[in-house]
């Protein structure tokens, strides 16, 4: 019987994962609503005890406005699966965000909506080479390494002609 | 480093007073000197130079005011209170920012006749930015976790900050000859307060025996270092041993330009500390 008991608890922890993590699959970020919480890499542990969510998140820049908004938008998606009673949300530094946890459909849906994405183990005193989202080309210059966002940066395609962004390696 | 206690969160570290008094000292002035600075940098909004470096100085002060909400909440895990109310309810002799984080940046109000002086914001940020980077390295190694961790995300952005005004030190150490006297008078001044940056304050044997920080001359040698390197890159003779300011910011000593800012930018929230942001 405690066998079998257990067997069914297993199911219903492993569906109610699974809703969770197609919900914040739903979860889009504030400041570029291609992407979504997952593909960004920001989704760390989930876990479930007994309806009560609590999910890790990877900040991206520790400064980031976005953050309370993003809290606020997975406690609300996440409330509505079956199951879930309550959601907390911690923000956490261990593991740290890298721009390494970009998915590759996350890079692809970044070039899509105008943003080179960062190049994979970067390192720092590297040279960082950026690609233009447009048109691929490598003949780009940096106009300013500060955005719009903390996490992105402003330059100009010599080929295209095409002002585009990039998200920094960090 | 082998036999110093290592503390994993704050529940732990609320169990030993004197490690908790220590910690929350060097967490004031973590969060302070960020907290200061970016007030500084957020009141050129509008008036950089050029509408690029508009968006880089803002976005820059815009990181340095989130790494002190991540100091503050620190502080308000170890029960020193709300994060909003230490950075906007205490009165200035609370504070333990160094006295250069603090200075005016120049003349005139930020809404009338700011006759600022951007040699000086540069200056300012690069030398206090150069310590930023020594004093994070060292946290790397603290005893006390959450700091670990905070500092090292930090880091990743923080260097972005010192590449950019390593572009700008370049720029005016290379530009005209106005350029490079406004850039040495500019030195002169951050050299009159750099000084007061290094000290650890009060519980400074605390912060060093408890494993929180490497100690305030160790720092300042590797300061010291980087800031010889940077000036041979720009080519300017250097001037020796920064000074300590005639107050010390670590004990609550502070100019009155402190207090007028403190004023200003709580104006809004002492208005009604219950509101909701």
């Amino acid at each position: 019987m405690a066998e079998q008991y257990m067997e069914a608890s297993t199911q219903t922890e492993t569906s109610i994962q699974t809703a969770i993590w197609e919900c914040l699959q739903e979860v889009k970020d504030p400041e570029i609503p291609a992407i979504s919480m997952v593909e960004m890499g920001m989704i760390g542990n989930v876990r479930n005890e007994d309806g009560v969510v609590t999910i890790d998140v990877l900040p991206t820049f520790v400064g980031c406005p976005a953050l309370q908004i993003i809290k606020n938008n997975i406690a609300e998606k996440v409330k509505t699966v079956n199951g879930v009673r309550e959601v907390r949300v911690n923000f956490v530094f261990e593991p740290a965000w890298s721009s390494d946890r970009i998915s590759d459909e996350g890079r692809e849906k970044l070039k899509q909506f105008g943003i080179a994405a960062p190049p994979r183990n970067h390192h720092f005193c590297g040279k960082w080479e950026v690609k233009c989202p447009y048109c691929g080309s490598p003949y780009t210059k940096m106009e300013n390494l500060f955005g719009p966002t903390a996490c992105r940066s402003i330059l100009y395609c010599n080929e295209c002609k095409n002002p585009f962004e990039a998200m920094k390696p960090v | 480093m082998a036999n110093i206690r290592q503390f994993e969160n704050a529940v732990e570290a609320k169990k030993d007073q004197e490690y908790l008094e220590a910690l929350n000292e060097l967490l004031f002035q973590l969060a302070d000197d960020d907290f200061i600075l970016a007030y500084r940098g957020s009141e050129w909004l509008g008036l950089a130079p050029h509408i690029e470096e508009d968006v880089a100085f803002s976005s820059m002060s815009q990181d340095t005011m989130g790494h002190a909400v991540m100091f503050y909440g620190m502080l308000e895990q170890l029960g020193a209170g709300k994060a909003d109310d230490l950075s906007q309810l205490r009165s200035a002799t609370d504070f333990r920012n160094a006295v250069l984080v603090e200075r005016k940046n120049g003349t005139g109000h930020y809404m009338e006749e700011p006759h600022y002086d951007w040699a000086y914001a540069i200056v300012r940020w690069f030398f206090y930015g150069l310590f930023k980077q020594v004093r994070l390295e060292s946290l790397t190694h603290s005893s006390y976790l959450p700091l670990v961790q905070v500092s090292k995300k930090i880091l990743t952005e923080h260097r972005y900050h010192l590449y950019h005004l390593q572009v700008w030190m370049n720029q005016l150490a290379n530009s005209t000859a106005e350029a490079r006297k406004r850039l040495s008078i500019a030195i002169e001044k951050v050299w009159a307060d750099v000084g007061g940056v290094f000290l650890l304050g009060p519980k400074a044997s605390e912060i060093v025996g408890f494993g929180l920080l490497e100690g305030e001359d160790l720092l300042t040698q590797r300061w010291i270092e980087r800031a010889k390197k940077a000036f041979d890159d720009y080519k300017i003779s250097w001037i020796g041993k920064p000074d300590v300011s005639e107050w010390n910011g670590r004990n609550g000593q502070h100019s009155a330009e402190l207090a007028e800012a403190v004023a200003t930018l709580s104006e809004v929230y002492r208005l009604d500390p219950t509101a909701g942001w």
